[in-house]
């Protein structure tokens, strides 16, 4: 039993090793992945072109506007001349941001039933819409006696990532994003191109069982899966200075259990595609959901009711949830007993249903 | 010789959908013999030998192999069993010996068993040159010896060939069947499928299969002596006219052309059946020779699928 289970170990490695392209993407994949969402894909918007109208050129407008550029948002270029100068430049793409701070700023100052100032954003953008919308709780600078309470209401802090840099929050959930890409996909190949090819009706007729078979085919997968890890956490921690703040071990038990999530998804795949491409199809019909709706780009309490629903039944979500209380919070995997149980929820029933389809039978 | 039949099937019926694939074929394989299949694409040959190995279960009838009742025993009879599909069916990116290493180990040979084994079969099938080889560059005849040395690593009782000589030359055919009959002369019981007349001539015994069912069986040399038709032979110098005058007799059931010569096939109970056809190649004024000869396997095989092919 042992050893037909390390014979198709062993098959599956030196075919492995063979495809070159499979085993490129082992190691591309997460590189790509890392460097794309690390580098490119940046949510913190920084450094916003902009430029001035200041038409009051008081004290106070010049301490205000040098109050904005501190909060490093903004980036101002040269001032324009007027309001339909600023205008233009906007429409030509100029700049993102516009500030007109009209001649009697002061007065509107102490006047509160007028805006003292004028923010023109760019709504183009939804990101920098957003991002600079936040402007406008710039507090003016303190100036004794002019007037009252000018104080923020509230102060933010933000914890877990204080410098709110998106590599940090990326990294943990994109282990599981590149995770579930490249194990799914993977497998259900893997296993629908020994039945497109004829392997499998020769391995029926021999006294392989169906779970030995499986075993062997899918070991293999788990050592890439956690090298795909160690890669992500390094790559993570050297260019993007991503901490691991809670126990590796929880980590990697965490990632054990998402890699026999996944594999188990491309074994149901497996049973239900007929072909190499309705394989691909099927675990790219899987991916999309995982990717927008498990709370790796959007904030899962802002979805509607039924993608939360949705999003319970993706291994993905209940990983995220793991791996960034991991990683960030440095929680204990025993603190998370709940996602660990969805996902151990997951894995038993879709293996129940992955063996009651696969057969060895050809019927 | 044991008396026991290798396979047993009564009422074999398979069905996918509407088609009826196998049509209540009842069969008897006796043991240390070549069994052969014989019918066209679509007789039900591959799908019946896959109800045997129990990759399909029948729609209705039973089966009975080395003693396994199939599909339910499928499993004992895995070690007893050597498989050969019609297409290749081994490791394109893995080397011959990969391949050989894997079949064996998967068939539970310790390791030196295994070293043993493969040695005898590479020099048996002619691999020795081709151990490093990947399969997947190698010639059909090379396919063809790699998996019939993968069938028989673990010494098969009983070995299932499906259509294994399909995509190979002449002389690897020739080669392959000589294997066969050493490995009967071991004890084998093989049964294999076929559609070239020549290899089935070679079989011990013979089922003719046509649309699932079974048409004709017994020894090749058996089903020509009682083919269910006369054979005359016609000689002419202008087969076009000769056969434009055999077209439309009743008694006439078939005529094949072989080179200069037609064969004619009339029903068995055609009083004088050369004079027949002599009468009426000379009222069409065509000058042959017309002479009854013993059938040939080709004429069996059309004579018992009702003259249709």
């Amino acid at each position: 039993m042992l050893d037909r289970i390390g014979a198709v170990m062993v098959k599956e490695v030196r075919q492995l090793a063979r495809d070159r392209l499979t085993f490129g993407m082992i190691v591309g994949i997460p590189l790509m992945q890392m460097l794309l969402f690390g580098y490119a894909i940046n949510f913190d918007v920084r450094d916003l072109r902009a430029a001035v109208v200041d038409e009051a050129d008081s004290s106070l407008s010049r301490a205000y506007l040098a109050a904005l550029e501190a909060s490093g948002v903004v980036e101002f270029a040269a001032p324009s001349a007027g309001l339909p100068d600023l205008q233009r430049r906007m429409s030509a793409g100029d700049i993102s941001v516009g500030v007109y701070i009209p001649r009697d700023f002061e007065r509107r100052v102490l006047d509160r039933s007028r805006p003292a100032a004028q923010l023109l954003v760019d709504g183009s953008e939804p990101m920098v819409d957003s991002v600079a919308r936040g402007l406008t709780a710039v507090p003016l600078p303190r100036r004794d006696g002019i007037y009252g309470s000018t104080a923020p209401v509230f102060e933010l802090r933000t914890e877990y990532n204080p410098e709110r840099r998106t590599a940090v929050q990326i990294v943990p959930a994109l282990i599981g994003v590149i995770l579930n890409m490249t194990m799914v996909i993977f497998t259900a190949v893997a296993i629908v191109r020994e039945r497109e090819r004829g392997n499998l009706e020769l391995l029926i007729t021999t006294p392989v069982r169906s779970w030995e078979l499986m075993t062997g085919k899918l070991l293999p997968y788990v050592a890439i899966g956690l090298v795909q890890v160690t890669l992500v956490l390094g790559v993570g921690s050297l260019l993007f200075d991503v901490p691991v703040n809670g126990s590796l071990a929880d980590l990697y038990l965490a990632a054990l259990l998402f890699i026999a999530a996944t594999l188990t998804l491309g074994l149901l795949i497996s049973t239900l595609a007929r072909t190499q491409f309705q394989a691909f199809q099927l675990a790219f019909f899987t991916m999309l959901p995982s990717i927008l709706l498990s709370g790796f780009m959007f904030p899962f309490d802002g979805m509607p009711r039924a993608a939360q629903w949705i999003a319970q039944v993706l291994p993905l979500t209940h990983f995220n949830d793991l791996a960034r209380g991991i990683v960030l919070r440095g929680a204990p995997i025993s603190d998370l007993g709940l996602p660990a149980a969805k996902l151990v929820a997951f894995l038993v029933v879709a293996l129940a249903i992955a063996t009651l389809r696969f057969r060895k039978r050809l019927d | 010789m044991n008396v026991q039949p290798a396979i047993v099937a009564r009422g074999l019926t398979r069905r996918f959908g509407k088609l009826v694939a196998v049509d209540d074929v009842d069969l008897a394989i006796p043991k240390a013999g070549i069994y052969g299949f014989l019918g066209p694409n679509g007789s039900g040959k591959s799908t019946t030998i896959r109800m045997l190995c129990g990759l399909l279960a029948p729609s209705s009838g039973t089966v009975e192999v080395l003693g396994h009742q199939m599909p339910r025993d499928a499993e004992q009879l895995r070690r007893q069993l050597g498989y050969m599909t019609q297409r290749f069916s081994l490791w394109d990116d893995l080397t011959v010996l990969e391949n050989l290493e894997f079949m064996a180990r998967i068939f539970g040979l310790g390791a030196a068993a295994r070293r043993q084994r493969i040695a005898e079969l590479s020099a048996e099938y002619d691999l020795a040159s081709v151990l490093r080889q990947r399969a997947g560059t190698m010639s059909g005849g090379q396919r063809q010896r790699l998996a019939l040395a993968a069938a028989t690593l673990h010494r098969p009782e009983l070995l299932l060939l499906d259509e294994p000589t399909s995509a190979v030359d002449p002389q690897s055919r020739r080669d392959f069947w000589e294997s066969l009959f050493r490995l009967v002369q071991q004890g084998t019981t093989i049964l294999v499928s076929t559609h070239y007349m020549d290899e089935a001539e070679r079989c011990h015994r013979l089922a003719i299969l046509d649309e699932g069912r079974l048409v004709a069986e017994g020894s090749p040399r058996a089903l020509m002596r009682d083919i269910a038709a006369a054979v005359v032979e016609v000689e002419t110098d202008d087969v076009p006219a000769a056969r434009g005058a055999l077209a439309g007799d009743a008694q006439i059931r078939s005529i094949a052309q072989l080179g200069t010569r037609l064969h004619a096939l009339l029903d068995r109970d055609t009083p004088d059946a050369a004079e027949h056809v002599h009468r009426r190649l000379a009222a069409a004024g065509v000058v042959a020779q017309v002479h009854v000869v013993p059938a040939s396997l080709e004429d069996v095989f059309v004579a018992s699928t009702g003259f249709r092919h």
